[in-house]
């Protein structure tokens, strides 16, 4: 097997590095290679220090991994103060002296001598020696300047990875030709030309090469944001509401860009209460709706969501999880609004939250809380985080090969209305008390005849009229959880499970739990666990709401303890289960990281060690051991 | 499924059909404005010929915000100043339905003032009744955004440092295509102008002038008004924006002091809807999107095909 390549680009934001590395992400995919990148960037519109990661190896790839083994070092152009050529500080040298901590041993460095001088990074010297990289300085800047400008500095960076790494750049020419044409398109292949000649023609030292590809089938490039619009659209979601806030914005663009092309509406609004109100309206008059929103977004959706509830009107609502509290870090991933999405808005809980692992299951659950929603008249929550957002992953295009699906769930035609035997009182019975097994009244949309209703976010009798009545409070409330536990039993039923076990020890001894976007960190950590001879596996847990008990207890059952993996400060997934199930406790230790940076598979295996041989977790996670026996 | 195809066709409809089995006086006290709005409502639907399948009534929260349990229609009752984005969003998934929104002055001009600039702002075809009574009735009589400056409640025992909003002048800045000032002491003037709103076709608003007996016997909702398109004192043009602006003031002004002024202040009849507009950039169907949902025959775009971009 050849050596993966975990390629980094760094530089400062706004010198074009999230282009230039998607473009380089979906060149290597074409060659038939797995990738993964993962974005680090600052809440900063030019400037501050930025880099991008693409993993990408032979084999199917489930995170970023740890470290990497090639830096392009571009230099940040924004740190020069315009009119007096000064620096800012050390922005300038930060593509360097940020990035160092985490390159392999043996790994390659090409840095922009026009940009970056070695002499102020400290230590360098011997920092190359001590780990023996492979230094390779070129004047990117002049070069970008001397055939174009100096801004496509860029472009010259991927001619000399190309050389550096024997990577033929064809993949690169045909996708600059499609984005753009004429004199930038000829300067762009020229200054990449110039750049590869000039690598070319120096002497290699390193024994790094790009890798063999492995796939011949028709791939296509996505992030978990992308894969959220993408089966909100597939789902037959028309309509989305909302409001700019990141990462949820992301999701948002791309449904605005699209929805008008299928025949959709697309609102931004003034707020995210207007925005998930009108998401409330549009599913109410009958058309598949979602909104959405980041922490401080979603806590202005509260009200709207619990009327949602109470009406029992379809909707999913989208929660891209960053730092908080409050603004937090708007541009680095958590996963501490568990309790917020769970609980939040006033009453009992009566809404499902899923949590996709990656960018298919993104795809899938987008697509269930959809078929939740309306099929059981609640809000259906997807919970993900700024890490799942942007990560960009290869799929097979044929796992997309599905229908649109057009169906509104229990929703009548205006026959069935008529037959209902909802209509016995004379009126109809929008929210019959004893519809059913699982809970659901069918409902009918305005507009039709003979099923006048009142919705209202008061309690309220099978026509919707105010009540205080007791009896019929308890009716109404016990129906609306009834439907809970329905949806508990329909996906416990199902043939194929949201939770992802990961097991390549049978009837391992360890076990570690994890939610959401940490599911492809946490298995790389069991594999090379697994590898040193740990009886270890995993299970990435995707149903919050109802909580998926089945799984999660066989789990915990089968293992004599367990390490619960989350990004935040309170344990919340592990007091989910807690307050779920009700044991385990003295099962459970939790591993902890909420520094803004996701858990790299090292620091998973430090944790883990760390129940098991008593040793110290990585110094960037916390350790809390199991509640006692 | 053919849900919405009777939608449209005129008939005539009995004042009666808009009555449900349920009480107003359930939980409205004896001399509330509130009653005129709904009397008022049922007549000027009557004259149109809606069929009450047709019309979705959305409320806020308050006393006013009953006015869907006691008005039978499709009906939402929804939370405290949010009827309005919840209103607009239906009726851009089925423009077929007749939406009105209604909500009181706490309600409309406080806690969901920002929606309320913004739906004038885009101009959504709906009608939206604000039932002005100066007072928060629900919650027992605490200063409403109307009340006047100086005014005494339980919250503001000194009396009010702020001045009251000038409801009328603010949708016409904001954009509404077609303002009036209404009362419920005045029931025909106020039927006229409801037809003529639900008849509109963009954002009409109306403040509609209703007495609280129970908390605010002061204000001037009892006394009777003159309406400015029966008096020749008044003449202007009500498709003049600043004329408009200078009738509203005055009627503004007088609320508090002197003669109120009533009717229509207020009517651009030719501004295209923002359904309209929408539709006009592409951005909205021309087909009511909620009948796609029951269209047999209808091809459903895929976003499977949106995904070359991506290979
Ligand atoms: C978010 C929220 N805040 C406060 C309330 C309490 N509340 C209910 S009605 C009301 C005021 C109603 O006053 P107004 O809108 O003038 O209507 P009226 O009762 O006078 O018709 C308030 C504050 C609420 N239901 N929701
Ligand atoms: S409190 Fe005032 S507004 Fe409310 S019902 Fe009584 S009179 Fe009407």
């Amino acid at each position: 097997m050849s050596e993966e390549l975990v390629w980094r680009i760094a530089g400062g934001s706004g010198d074009g590095i999230d282009s230039t590395s998607q473009n380089f992400t979906k060149a290597l995919m074409r060659s038939g290679l797995h990738v993964f990148t993962h974005r680090h960037y600052p809440s900063r519109i030019r400037g501050g220090h930025t880099y991008v990661e693409i993993r990408a190896s032979p084999e199917p790839v489930r995170s970023r991994g740890d470290g990497y083994n090639f830096l392009l070092a571009l230099g940040d152009s924004f740190a020069r103060n315009p009119q007096e050529e000064a620096y800012y500080g050390t922005e300038e040298i930060k593509p360097l002296t940020e990035n160092l901590d985490d390159l392999r041993e043996g790994g390659v460095i090409v840095y922009d001598e026009g940009l970056i001088d070695v002499e102020d990074v400290p230590d360098f010297e011997a920092r190359v020696e001590e780990n023996d990289w492979h230094v390779y300085p070129l004047d990117l800047r002049s070069l970008a300047r001397e055939k174009g400008r100096e801004v496509m500095r860029n472009t010259a960076g991927v001619g000399a990875t190309g050389a550096l790494l024997e990577y033929d750049l064809g993949h690169i020419e045909d996708l600059m030709a499609d984005a753009m044409s004429g004199e930038v398109l000829e300067t762009n292949l020229e200054i990449l030309e110039a750049a590869y000649q000039q690598v070319d023609d120096l002497e290699f030292s390193h024994d790094l090469r790009m890798p063999e590809g492995s796939h011949d089938s028709e791939q296509v490039l996505l992030s978990g944001s992308n894969a959220i619009a993408y089966g909100a659209l597939d789902e037959g979601c028309r309509f989305i509401s909302g409001y700019p806030m990141t990462p949820w914005t992301e999701v948002f663009t791309l449904m605005a860009q699209h929805l008008p092309e299928v025949g959709g509406i697309s609102e931004q609004v003034e707020d995210e209460i207007a925005a998930a109100a009108l998401a409330l309206g549009a599913s109410h008059a009958g058309v598949k709706a979602m909104s959405g929103s980041s922490g401080g977004g979603f806590a202005l959706m509260s009200e709207p969501l619990g009327l949602a509830e109470m009406t029992e009107t379809p909707v999913v609502l989208v929660e891209a999880m960053r730092a908080g509290p409050s603004t937090g870090m708007p541009t680095k991933p958590e996963q501490a609004d568990l309790e917020h999405v769970l609980y939040t808005s006033q009453g009992d809980s009566n809404r499902v939250v899923l949590a996709p692992g990656n960018v298919r299951e993104a795809y899938e659950q987008t697509r269930t809380a959809f078929q939740l929603a309306y099929d059981y008249q609640l809000p259906a929550i997807v919970l993900y985080d700024q890490k799942l957002s942007g990560e960009l992953r290869n799929v097979d295009e044929s796992f997309f090969d599905r229908e649109p699906n057009a169906d509104l769930g229990a929703t009548l035609s205006e026959d069935e209305i008529a037959e209902a035997a909802h209509h016995a009182s004379g009126k109809f019975q929008r929210f019959k008390h004893d519809p059913g097994e699982n809970g659901v009244s069918p409902r009918s949309l305005p507009g039709q005849k003979g099923g006048r209703f009142l919705a209202t976010g008061n309690e309220h009798t099978p026509e919707g009229h105010i009540s205080e009545d007791p009896d019929n409070r308890v009716a109404q409330l016990e129906r609306r959880m009834r439907k809970l536990e329905a949806i508990r039993e329909e996906l416990d039923g199902r043939e194929e499970s949201h939770q992802t076990l990961h097991a390549p020890v049978e009837d391992a001894d360890y076990g570690i739990l994890t939610f959401g976007s940490q599911q492809g960190t946490v298995e790389e950590a069991v594999d090379r666990l697994a590898a040193d001879g740990h009886s270890v596996k995993s299970l990435g847990v995707s149903e919050m709401m109802p909580l998926a008990e089945a799984e999660v207890t066989a789990f915990l059952e089968s293992v004599e303890e367990a390490l619960v993996v989350e990004m935040n400060g309170s344990a919340q997934f592990r007091g989910l289960i807690q307050k779920e199930l009700g044991r385990f406790g003295p099962k459970m230790n939790s591993l902890l990281k909420y520094n803004g940076n996701p858990f790299e598979p090292a620091e998973v295996v430090e944790g883990f060690e760390t129940i098991v041989d008593g040793d110290e977790p990585a110094p960037t996670t916390r350790f809390v051991p199991a509640a006692g026996d | 499924m053919s849900a919405f195809n009777a939608i449209g066709e005129e008939r005539e409809v009995e004042r009666d059909e808009y009555t449900p089995g349920i009480e107003p006086q359930a939980t409205w006290c004896p001399g509330c404005g509130d009653f005129g709005v709904l009397k008022a409502l049922k007549g000027a639907m009557a004259d149109l010929g809606k069929d009450p399948e047709e019309i979705l009534l959305a409320t806020g929260i308050g006393c006013s915000g009953k006015l869907s349990s006691y008005f039978e229609s499709y009906g939402l009752h929804t939370i405290h100043g949010r009827a309005l984005p919840i209103a607009r969003a239906a009726k851009l998934a089925n423009p077929d339905l007749e939406v009105v929104a209604a909500g009181g002055d706490g309600d409309g001009y406080g806690i969901g003032g920002n929606h309320f600039m913004h739906t004038a702002r885009e101009n959504h075809d709906m009608t939206y009744i604000v039932f002005n009574n100066e007072i928060f009735g629900l919650t027992k009589g605490q200063t409403s955004p109307t009340s006047p400056k100086g005014h005494k409640s339980k919250t503001q025992p000194h009396g009010s440092a702020k001045s009251p909003i000038r409801p009328l002048s603010l949708a016409l800045t904001s954009g509404a295509s077609y303002v009036a000032r209404t009362a419920a002491v005045n029931p025909n003037q106020a039927q006229e102008i409801l037809v003529e709103a639900i008849e509109h076709d963009g954002f009409a608003h109306i403040d509609f002038l209703t007495q609280c007996p129970t908390w605010n016997k002061d204000a001037k909702q009892y006394v009777p008004y003159i309406d400015v398109q029966q008096d020749d004192d008044y003449e202007f043009d009500v498709s003049d924006r600043e004329e408009a602006a200078r009738m509203m003031q005055k009627t503004e002004a007088s609320l508090y002091e002197g003669e109120v002024l009533t009717g229509r202040f207020y009517h651009e009849a030719d501004r295209p809807s923002y359904g309209e507009e929408k539709r006009q950039v592409g951005e909205m169907p021309d087909e009511p999107l909620a009948e796609r949902y029951h269209d047999d025959d209808y091809e459903w775009e895929r976003s499977y095909d949106l995904l070359d971009a991506h290979k």
